[in-house]
């Protein structure tokens, strides 16, 4: 157990590293840099004009089914990765019940294919 | 001892990201509160030996959920006048619900008896000279073959859910369709004309 943490030391260091660095940036331009705020130095700019509204705004939620697709993708990615760390000990069987897993998702992908969900238009 | 240090540094940053969610006022910084929460869960559960699990939500969760959640952060285009508007009327309602699970949770932990051998069952059972992706690897496409299907399945009615849900033909695009532009003779679409002098093509 312990030996297998240690592997992780060095994951523990580029942490220390990257904290100790983003704290050190921050804090040094909070030192350092000159602040002199202006009305119109801090208000929203927007190429030269003044903001039109609020940044926040609807979304067309083909976007979402982008990414709800992609998370799908993504954890079938993730089963494959312990399928090919013991590749060697599961056999045939373990190999065939993965090509089954494969085929459904295959299925679903036939599917969104043809329905043009992946098309942008 | 360092490793019960780092357990408290992970735990405590979890804690704190988690709090952080729920109290911050922009859903956008409390999707990034929740991602640190997600980081700090994987640290965790490297510390428990469970290496393929903390891989698995820096992949899965921190890579797709995170960006799903700030989709929806983005579409559901928050107007907080209106909502602190309404934050007078729930909070009896809110605190009643409140005031009832933390009643629960006092209950449960009151006569909460824990097992002699449940800190050990805590770790990850780790063959020996076996990484852990490969101890899973070997249980899950043959042992739980059935449950590994059914995992399977509830991909695809994801899948085909989110489609049906979400995506509708929309009328009068333009699109470009690949096949008709490579099958394209040049022999149907250009043709030479002979044009007389001093007189135009009709």
């Amino acid at each position: 157990m312990e030996e297998f943490l240690r592997e992780y030391l060095a994951v523990l260091i580029f942490l220390g590293i990257a904290i100790g660095l983003g704290i050190m940036l921050m804090l040094s331009a909070v030192v350092i840099a000159i602040y002199r705020p202006d009305p119109e130095k801090v208000s929203t700019y927007e190429c030269g004009f003044n903001a039109f509204d609020d940044s926040r705004m609807k979304f067309d939620v083909r976007f979402y089914l982008v990414a709800i697709l992609f998370i799908i993708f993504d954890l079938e990615v993730a089963f494959l990765f312990p399928w090919a760390a013991s590749f060697s000990n599961n056999g045939a069987f373990g190999f065939w019940s993965m090509m089954v897993f494969l085929g459904v998702l295959t299925v679903g992908f036939v599917y969104e294919w043809k329905k043009g969900a992946l098309e942008w238009e | 001892m360092l490793f019960t240090l780092i357990f408290y540094f992970f735990s405590l940053l979890a804690i704190g990201s988690g709090l952080m969610v729920v109290f911050s006022r922009n859903p956008v910084h409390a999707v990034l509160w929740l991602i640190l929460a997600f980081l700090s869960a994987a640290g965790l559960f490297v510390i428990q030996g469970a290496e393929f699990i903390a891989m698995l939500l820096i992949i899965v969760y921190v890579g797709a959920v995170a960006v799903l959640f700030l989709f929806v952060v983005m579409m559901l285009d928050v107007d907080f006048a209106t909502l602190k508007a309404g934050m007078a009327r729930y909070i009896p309602l809110g605190l009643l619900i409140g005031v009832v699970f933390l009643l629960i949770l006092g209950i449960e932990l009151s006569d909460w008896n824990s097992s002699e051998i449940a800190p050990d069952l805590r770790q990850v059972i780790q063959p020996a000279d076996i990484q852990n992706t490969e101890a899973l690897g070997n249980v899950i496409y043959t042992e739980y073959v059935f449950l590994f299907q059914i995992a399977g399945l509830i991909l695809l009615v994801a899948m085909i859910g989110a489609i049906v849900l979400t995506h509708r033909k929309r009328e009068g695009v333009k699109k470009q369709d690949v096949v008709s532009q490579m099958y394209r003779d040049s022999a149907k679409s250009v043709s030479l004309e002979d044009v007389p002098s001093g007189k135009g093509l009709s």
